[in-house]
C-alpha cells in the first residue's frame, strides 16, 4: 500500500500528538483517537492487575485440599470478582478500545473515527461502570460467578449484585459506543483507493467485532435491566417463585456472552494475521478466506450459546442443534490457522518478540479450539461439565488467545504508540516466561477436571494436590510474566531508544506516518494504490 | 484542513457545520445516518429481550394473559396510538421543513410533535395511577381478582410495566432531543444543506413510535375476542 508519500522516511512534523498538548486537560478533554486509546491502555492495565490479583488469591486457595486461606464466602467472591473485572473490564475491551482504536483509522487513512467525541464519552462511560464496580469490590464484593445466574442473583444472594451488575450495564454501553464507532469509520473513512479488499485484517476482524457488539451487548444490557427489575421492584421475569422461568435468564446471558467470548478473540485473531505475514515476509495466505472467516466467526457465533446449557435442562433437540452448529464454528477458526501455518510456510520467519507471541496463539488457541470440540460433545460435556476441564479450555482460548494477541499487538504497535523500542532481550524474555506459566498453570486442569474436579470450591480431594499445586506454581510465574512487559514498557517510554517510522518494514498505512504519529496522523491525507500485504516481492531491511 | 473544508462546503452550510476530521459534507452526513441506524439496531436488540420473554411467557399462558389484558383501558390505549401516529406525521413534517429551508415551519413542527409526545406520556401516566390503584403493580402490593390466574397475571404486568417503562423512557429522551433541536432551530442552524441533526432525531422519533405499534396490540388487544 503506497501513501501519496513517496520518501522512504516521512518528514519529521513539528508536532505529534503526545507533545501537541500537555496538561490534564489535554488528556481528559482529548477527541483524539490516538490519545483515547491511550487511556483505555492505562485503565484497562489496572483492572488486567487487579483481576490478576484475585487469581492469585483464587490459587493460594487452592495450594491446599483444605479451606485454609479463605472461607468458601470469600472464596466464592474472589473467583466471581476475577471473571468480572477480567471479562469486563480487561478482555472486552483489551484489544478494541486500545488497539482497536488507535490502528483502525490510521490503518485505512483516516484523520480520526467517524464519532470523536462519542469515543472520548466511551471512555467516561467505562471509567464509571469500574467505578460502580470498584465500589462492590470494596464494599464487600459479589458471589454470584460472573454469569449471575438466576435466581440465585435475584432473590437469595446477599452481596453486592446490584452495584455489580449496574457496573456492568453501564460499561456495555461503552463498548457498544466503540463497536458503533468502528462500523461507521469502516464504512464511511476510508481513504481514497481503500476498497474493502485493501483493508487489513486486522481492520476486518474488528469490524466483525463490532458487529458482534453491536448485536450482542444490547441483549446483556436489557437482561441485566431485567435482573434489576427483579430484585429491586420485584417485577417476576426470573423468578420461579414469582411466575418466571431461570432458564430464560441462562439462554439471554448467553446469547451475548457466548459472542462474547468472539469478542475477545477475535480481535486477537485480527493482530495474528498482521504480526504472522509481517514477520515471515510474506504475503498473507488465502486474504479473502481470512477476512471472510472472521465474519464467519461472528455469524455462527450468535448460533452456539445453548452448548452452555447441556445440563441445564434445555430440551435435548435443542442440545443436538446447539452441538452440531458448534462444531461448525471451528471450520472458519480452522481456516485462520491454517492460513496462517501457510503463510509462514517457505517465508523468512523471524523470532521478534511479537512473532513469539504468535507462536504462542496458534498453538494456545489451537489447543483451547480442540478441547472446545470435546466440550461441544453432549457426551463428553455432561462429563466435564462445570469441571476444571472447562475451566482449562476457556483459559486457552481467552487468555491464550487474547492476552497473547494483545501482547504481541502492543509489542508491534509500541513503536508506533510511543515512539520508542522497547528492549528487545527483556520481551523475549517475557514472552518465553509467560508461555512456560501460562502452561504450567492450565494445563493441568484439563486433567484434574477430566479426573473430576469441580469448579467454584474453594476445597478438594487430597489425591488433585499434586497438580494443583503445579498450577499455583505456574501462575506464580505468569504473573512474574505479566510484571516484567509493564516494567520494561514504561522503562522505554523515557529510556528506550527512538523508534524510525517503520521499525518492522512493515506495510501498512499506520507504518507510513511518523513515530509517534501527528495529531490528524499523515501530513498529507493518503491515497491508496496496493493490497495491504506487499511483503512477497519486496526486499525490505528490518531496522531496530 | 480549514482550506479543505471551505472547499468542500456548499455556499448553503453553516460555518463550523463540517467537523475537521471529515473531508465532505456528504461524508459526514453518510457517517451520522449510519450511526444512528447502527445505534437503532442496538435498540431493536435491547427491547428484543423483553418481546422474548413476552412471547415465552405468552406461550405458556396464553388465557392468562389474554384475560389480564382486558385489565388494559382500551380507550386510552387507543388514543395514545393516535397520538403517537400523528406525531410520526409532524415529526416527518418537521424534517421536510428543515429540508426545504423554511425555519418557522420547521419550529411549529418540532413544538407540536413536542406537544403530542408530552401527551401521550400524561395520558400513560393517568393508566399507570389507575393500575397501581387498582393493585395491578407487580410485587407484594399485587391484588388479582382471580387467585387461579394471579402469578401468570403478575407476570404479565412486570412485563407490561417494563416494557411501556422502557418505551416511556425513550420517550423522555425523544422530547430531550426534540428541545435540543428546538434551541438548535430558532438559533437558525439548520439550512437546506445542513439538516442531519433534525433528519436522524426524525428516524429516532418513528423508531420509538414503532416500538409502541407493536406494543399496543401485544398489551391491550390480545384478550379482546374473549368480550
Amino acid at each position: 500500500m503506497s501513501a501519496a508519500v513517496h520518501e522512504p522516511e516521512p518528514p519529521e512534523p513539528r508536532d505529534n500528538y503526545l507533545t501537541s498538548a500537555y496538561g490534564v486537560r489535554s488528556w481528559l478533554l482529548t477527541r483524539d483517537h490516538k490519545r483515547i486509546a491511550l487511556l483505555y491502555l492505562a485503565s484497562i492495565n489496572v483492572f488486567f492487575f487487579l483481576g490478576g490479583l484475585f487469581a492469585l488469591l483464587i490459587r493460594l486457595e487452592l495450594l491446599t485440599p483444605e479451606g485454609d486461606f479463605v472461607q468458601a464466602e470469600t472464596y466464592n467472591k474472589l473467583f466471581t470478582m476475577h471473571g468480572v473485572t477480567m471479562i469486563f473490564f480487561f478482555m472486552i475491551p483489551a484489544i478494541p478500545a486500545v488497539l482497536g482504536n488507535f490502528f483502525i483509522p490510521m490503518m485505512i487513512g483516516a484523520k480520526d473515527l467517524a464519532f470523536p467525541r462519542l469515543n472520548l464519552l466511551s471512555w467516561y462511560i467505562y471509567v464509571v461502570g469500574a467505578l460502580f464496580t470498584f465500589w462492590a469490590i470494596v464494599h464487600g464484593g459479589v458471589d454470584t460467578g460472573w454469569t449471575f445466574y438466576t435466581p440465585y442473583s435475584t432473590a437469595s444472594s446477599n452481596s453486592h449484585v446490584i452495584a455489580t451488575a449496574v457496573g456492568i450495564f453501564i460499561t456495555g454501553f461503552s463498548s457498544i459506543l466503540t463497536g458503533l464507532n468502528f462500523i461507521v469509520t469502516i464504512h464511511t473513512m476510508r481513504a481514497p483507493g481503500m476498497t474493502w479488499f485493501r483493508l487489513p485484517l486486522f481492520v476486518w476482524s474488528s469490524y466483525a467485532t463490532s458487529l458482534i457488539i453491536v448485536l450482542g451487548t444490547p441483549v446483556v444490557a436489557v437482561t441485566i435491566l431485567m435482573v434489576f427489575a427483579e430484585r429491586v421492584l420485584h417485577l417476576g421475569f426470573f423468578d420461579p417463585a414469582l411466575g418466571g422461568d431461570p432458564i430464560l435468564f441462562q439462554h439471554l446471558f448467553w446469547f451475548y456472552s457466548h459472542p462474547a467470548v468472539y469478542i475477545m478473540v477475535l480481535p486477537a485473531m485480527g493482530v495474528i494475521s498482521e504480526l504472522v505475514t509481517t514477520f515471515s515476509r510474506k504475503n498473507i495466505f488465502g486474504y479473502k478466506f481470512v477476512a471472510f472467516a472472521s465474519i464467519g466467526i461472528a455469524v455462527l457465533g450468535f448460533l452456539v450459546w445453548g452448548h452452555h446449557m447441556f445440563v441445564s435442562g434445555q430440551s435435548v433437540y435443542a442440545g443436538l442443534i446447539f452441538s452440531i452448529l458448534s462444531f461448525l464454528v471451528a471450520i472458519p477458526s480452522a481456516v485462520k490457522v491454517f492460513n496462517w501455518t501457510a503463510t509462514m510456510y517457505k517465508g523468512s520467519v523471524s523470532y521478534r518478540t511479537p512473532m513469539l507471541y504468535a507462536f504462542g496463539f496458534i498453538g494456545l488457541f489451537t489447543i483451547g479450539g480442540l478441547t472446545g470440540l470435546f466440550l461441544a460433545s453432549l457426551g463428553v460435556d455432561v462429563h466435564v461439565h462445570d469441571t476444571y476441564f472447562i475451566i482449562a479450555h476457556f483459559h486457552y482460548i481467552m487468555v491464550g488467545g487474547t492476552i497473547m494477541g494483545y501482547l504481541g499487538g502492543v509489542h508491534y504497535w509500541w513503536p508506533k504508540i510511543s515512539g520508542k523500542l522497547y528492549p528487545e532481550g527483556w520481551a523475549k524474555f517475557a514472552a518465553l516466561v509467560i508461555f512456560i506459566g501460562f502452561n504450567l498453570t492450565f494445563f493441568p486442569q484439563f486433567i484434574l477436571g477430566y479426573l473430576g474436579m469441580p469448579r467454584r470450591y474453594h476445597a478438594y480431594p487430597e489425591e488433585f494436590q499434586v497438580l494443583n499445586v503445579m498450577s499455583t506454581a505456574g501462575a506464580s510465574i505468569l504473573g512474574v510474566g505479566y510484571i516484567i512487559p509493564l516494567i520494561y514498557m514504561v522503562w522505554s517510554m523515557r529510556y528506550g531508544r527512538n523508534a524510525p517510522a517503520n521499525p518492522w518494514g512493515s506495510t501498512g498505512l499506520e507504518w507510513k506516518t511518523t513515530s509517534p504519529p501527528p495529531t490528524d496522523n499523515f501530513e498529507t491525507p493518503p491515497v491508496v494504490t496496493e493490497d495491504p500485504y506487499v511483503y512477497s516481492h519486496e526486499e525490505v531491511e528490518v531496522v531496530g | 484542513m480549514a482550506d479543505a473544508a471551505h472547499e468542500h462546503a456548499s455556499a448553503g452550510t453553516p460555518p463550523g457545520a463540517l467537523q475537521h476530521h471529515f473531508e465532505s459534507m456528504a461524508q459526514q452526513k453518510d457517517a451520522a445516518s449510519l450511526g444512528m441506524w447502527v445505534f437503532l439496531v442496538t435498540e431493536i436488540l435491547f427491547f428484543g429481550g423483553l418481546f422474548l420473554a413476552y412471547m415465552i411467557y405468552r406461550w405458556a399462558n396464553a388465557r392468562a394473559f389474554a384475560h389480564a389484558s382486558l385489565h388494559m383501558d382500551i380507550a386510552l390505549g387507543t388514543t395514545n396510538t393516535a397520538v403517537l401516529i400523528i406525531s410520526s406525521l409532524t415529526m416527518a413534517m418537521a424534517v421536510h421543513s428543515a429540508a426545504t429551508g423554511r425555519r418557522r415551519l420547521l419550529i411549529g413542527f418540532l413544538v407540536a410533535t413536542m406537544i403530542l409526545g408530552a401527551g401521550f406520556l400524561g395520558i400513560k401516566a393517568v393508566e399507570y395511577t389507575d393500575h397501581i390503584h387498582h393493585h395491578l403493580f407487580p410485587g407484594p402490593g399485587f391484588h388479582y381478582p382471580v387467585p387461579a390466574e394471579a402469578k401468570p397475571a403478575e407476570l404479565f404486568f412486570s412485563l407490561y410495566f417494563a416494557m411501556t417503562g422502557l418505551h416511556a423512557l425513550h420517550m423522555i429522551v425523544g422530547l430531550g432531543i426534540l428541545t435540543t433541536l428546538l434551541l438548535m432551530a430558532r438559533r437558525g442552524r439548520f439550512t437546506p444543506e445542513y439538516h442531519t441533526p433534525v433528519e436522524i432525531s426524525g428516524l429516532y422519533w418513528h423508531f420509538v413510535d414503532i416500538v409502541w405499534i407493536f406494543l399496543f396490540p401485544l398489551l391491550y388487544l390480545i384478550g379482546r375476542h374473549l368480550h
